[in-house]
């Protein structure tokens, strides 16, 4: 069948009304197309197969998510309470809550994004508002691919050679935020390009030709109509930022840190802190004859912040694009 | 004799290879209608686009030649929001910006540094009213303007083209989205304003071309085949064949 | 002109400035990032440090008294062993689902699905290492009667797990850039679907698809904290999947903690980074490059 050309006679126009059919074509046999023959039927069953089998392996990708959780969820059960998010470990991280991880983590990721979340975004204005298509231009997209890209126990070096040692501030909740807010950084500016490419040229152009600067198109059409994808961008940081272990391990997450309860404002700007994900490590790794549903409890309190964050992520751009502007 | 607004000469704009105009040059009355009709293609677009320096946002073009506004040549202008302030530009298609119909109007004024109230409420009504809005949409000013419907969005840009007062108005096939009658209401509008800017109007609709401009100009392949009054371009025997073609419909 | 507009007038340029600083601060922090590595590592390779040995030695003795020997030969062997599982699993199972996904998935089942994948790419890479140091382990030594369960097997099937998220999501996209008429063309011609993704999808979208199993390598040579995990701690070039095995990531990580600052043994760990970054620096480029082929097409 495959190849077969069928040859209308172009230079008669008048002949196309008097055609025969493709049936009497030569090589395409009788063209019965209401019997299912054994080729017909050979073709539907792999097609039926063929779905079936991107179907699974699609599934098998989707269960372990499901699966993990509800396992997770089931050992973590007899440790989970209310008790356990606010009192700190005791007997040795071998009873106890928490609070101190808790706290520690909300520190970094604050600092962090109050870092990364401007730099990002202003990066990013400055990328697909500004930047001409020049070898700069090229450049800076290359570094933020490869930002992206560097593994985060080199974050975690960096963090160590620069902040740490050379910028003097010592293991401390400073160089693990900056550490984290640089490894986040390409997260937002990806996020934020996103939102901004999103906003129509007509728009840009229509305050051009009215005599509005690039600053003040910017700052009146394209921010605004923007602001929606660069918030998912930020919580989306908060996310992967809350998330990370390597980079915070040998700049400022320490394993113990005893604070007061009860008191937000527990840890300065120069101290160590305990954080969540490394509480985790620590907890499961590090010391013998931990009670069992302790780590796992831990694990869910972990999993279930970044998967409550990146859902609140998901509705919200869901929510702001069903109240589209145009 | 007349004022010159606008003198272009020997314009020349290139993309790449490609000459979008091949030397044109032309006068521009003041407080006259000029009309630029010709096919797609023929360089009236980036004309336009030359005139209030957007061109440059366009990467790779090269333009090389004069066009003065008022004996000042545009293309050595420092401050190009100040000349863009001058034109007034209506696109072909409309584009309400997502601000509200207020905001959409006073955003040039704003841009410009008038923040006083009384004053923006006041030029709003007025360019509203001018371009034939007014009546339609003064009880929701604070409406998104890109929910209005298509012909109601382009009296909007037209709004907002004036909202900055220029002493140029140019609509770029500004028809093309909209229904006859609200074509009908703009040119009522365009005739209008005569009195008070200088109107070039681009367009592919002959027809139009002929009711409403003082003159016209056939462009034709970035080359100016012929500009003159409409006696004579409408008339039988306007001075190039080609343009005599063109506007009876033998091709185009 | 009033005050504000004056205002304006004034800090405009210096907020482009500001904008502009900002979008050059990418490249100032991957190169800082380059430069202060190598930096904490580079006096040991000025002191003659032996870098062939480094990279073709299996011996690992970075705390013996006197017989101090930095052979990364067993790291590089257990990233690529490691890795490699990783790939072999996640590969056909990612262009799989990124094929259902972008071919034969009705619209809402698209929005979950996507959504599912952007939920597992954020488990943190902790939890991910809990879950092999523990259910993993335990299903590895009921299912093959191993001593251990914390191994090649075990971080092979967690990265696997760790790296569908971006070779789906990348894989789609390029199966999603190849045009329309590609498909309705070979509709019209007869051909069943397995016949178009076969013999249109997959030769059209062939290097989206390699960059999106390069961009799942680099994941897995950079994961940290899941190898460390679920990989067990020998020092030992692998000989099956049911080896303990340690990655070079891993090592940095459990290691910098104990070397004294500035000692060999810490500077040989910030060598080991240099080589992370490098690898991942040409990984990504490749990617990139091929990502930006398929744009300009």
């Amino acid at each position: 069948m495959k190849g077969q050309v069928v040859a209308t006679n172009e230079s008669n126009p008048a002949s196309l009304g008097a055609n025969p059919g493709l049936s009497s074509t030569p090589g395409y046999g009788s063209r019965d197309l209401f019997t299912e023959t054994p080729f017909v039927r050979k073709k539907k069953r792999t097609e039926y197969l063929v779905e079936a089998i991107f179907f699974l392996m699609t599934l098998l990708m989707v269960v372990p998510l499901i699966f993990i959780v509800c396992y997770l969820f089931y050992r973590a059960a007899p440790a989970l309470s209310i008790d356990f998010l606010f009192s700190a470990p005791t007997s040795g991280m071998r009873g106890g809550g928490i609070w101190p991880a808790l706290l520690g983590t909300l520190y970094l990721v604050i600092l962090s994004l109050l870092v990364s979340a401007p730099i990002g975004v202003l990066a990013a204005v400055y990328l697909n508002e500004y930047a001409r298509d020049n070898w700069l231009t090229r450049i800076i997209n290359l570094a933020v691919v490869n930002l992206a890209g560097v593994p985060s126990i080199v974050h975690a070096l960096f963090g160590v050679g620069a902040f740490v040692l050379f910028a003097r501030m010592g293991r401390s909740i400073l160089a693990a935020s900056l550490t984290l807010a640089i490894m986040t950084l390409p997260v937002i500016i990806a996020a934020t390009k996103e939102a901004l490419s999103a906003v129509p040229m007509a728009f840009r152009e229509a305050c051009w030709n009215v005599g509005a600067s690039r600053w003040q198109t910017i700052r009146g059409i394209v921010l605004p109509n923007s602001i929606s994808g660069i918030l998912t961008g930020i919580i989306l940081q908060v996310s992967r930022a809350a998330g990370e272990t390597a980079p915070i391990m040998f700049t400022g997450a320490v394993f113990y840190k005893a604070i007061s309860e009860g008191d937000i404002f527990a840890y300065g700007l120069f101290d160590q802190c305990m954080a969540l994900s490394m509480h985790l490590f620590t907890i499961s790794t590090q010391v013998p004859n931990v009670p069992e549903a302790i780590p796992y409890a831990t694990a869910v309190v972990l999993l279930g912040t970044v998967l409550l964050v990146n859902m609140l992520a998901i509705v919200f751009r869901v929510y702001l694009r069903s109240r589209k502007k145009w | 004799m007349l004022k010159k607004k606008i003198e272009i000469s020997n314009l020349r704009v290139g993309y790449g290879n490609e000459q979008a105009l091949k030397g044109i040059s032309l006068d521009v009355y003041e407080n006259e209608i000029l009309a630029i009709i010709g096919p797609a293609q023929s360089g009236k677009t980036t004309l336009l686009k030359v005139i209030n320096r957007t061109v440059e946002f366009i990467p790779g073009v090269q333009v090389e030649g004069s066009v003065k506004i008022d004996g000042q040549d545009v293309l050595d202008v420092k401050n190009v929001y100040e000349l863009r302030r001058k034109i007034g530009m209506v696109f072909p298609l409309p584009i309400g910006l997502p601000l509200s119909i207020y905001d959409n109007v006073a955003f040039a004024p704003r841009a410009a540094g008038v923040y006083d109230s009384t004053k923006l409420d006041e030029l709003v009504e007025r360019c509203l009213k001018q371009a034939a809005l007014w009546e339609e949409v003064k009880d929701r000013l604070s409406s998104l303007g890109t929910r209005l419907s298509g012909g109601q969005q382009q009296r909007l840009t037209i709004a907002r083209a004036l909202s900055h007062q220029p002493e140029i108005l140019c609509l770029d096939e500004f028809s093309i989205a909209v229904d006859p009658v609200t074509t009908m209401r703009i040119e009522d509008v365009l005739r209008e304003l005569r009195s008070q800017v200088t109107i070039i109007l681009v367009t592919n609709l002959v027809q139009q071309a002929r009711r409403l401009a003082d003159r016209t100009a056939f462009l034709f392949n970035g080359e100016l085949i012929e500009i003159d009054s409409n006696d004579v371009i409408f008339s039988n025997s306007p001075t190039n064949r080609v343009t005599y073609d063109y506007v009876m419909g033998n091709f185009g | 002109m009033s005050l504000r507009h004056r205002l304006d007038t004034v800090t405009e340029p210096i907020i482009e400035r500001i904008i502009q600083l900002c979008g050059i601060s990418a490249i100032v922090f991957v190169f800082g990032i380059f430069f202060f590595v190598f930096r904490e590592g580079s006096d040991l390779l000025f002191r003659g440090f032996d870098l062939v040995e480094f990279l073709t030695s299996p011996q690992w003795y970075p705390d013996s008294v006197g017989h101090k020997r930095y052979g990364a030969l067993a790291l590089i062997a257990g990233t690529t062993s490691v890795t490699l599982l990783a790939m072999a699993i996640a590969v056909p199972f990612g262009l799989g689902a990124a094929i259902f996904i972008s071919e034969f998935c009705s619209p809402k089942l698209r929005e979950t699905f996507k959504i599912v994948i952007e939920l597992l790419a954020a488990i943190p890479s902790v939890v991910w290492g809990f879950i092999g140091l523990t259910l993993m382990n335990e299903l590895i030594i009921t299912l093959f009667d191993a001593p251990i369960g914390l191994t090649v097997l075990n971080g092979g099937v967690i990265l696997a797990l760790m790296s569908v998220p971006v070779i789906v999501s990348i894989g789609e996209d390029s199966l999603k850039a190849v045009p329309d008429s590609y498909r309705e063309a070979a509709e019209a011609l007869g051909a069943t679907r397995w016949q178009i993704i076969y013999r249109v999808l997959l030769p059209a979208a062939k290097n989206g698809l390699l960059a999106a199993v390069l961009l799942g390598i680099a994941r897995g040579i950079g994961e940290t904290m899941a190898v460390l995990m679920a990989t067990g701690h020998a020092v030992k070039i692998p000989h099956s999947v049911l080896d303990s095995v340690r990655t070079l990531t891993a090592t940095i990580a459990a290691e910098l903690g104990e070397a004294p600052v500035h000692s060999d043994h810490y500077q040989v760990l910030f060598l080991i980074g240099v080589l992370l970054f490098t690898i991942s620096f040409f990984i990504n480029l490749a990617a990139d490059l091929i990502i930006k082929g398929i744009g300009r097409k």
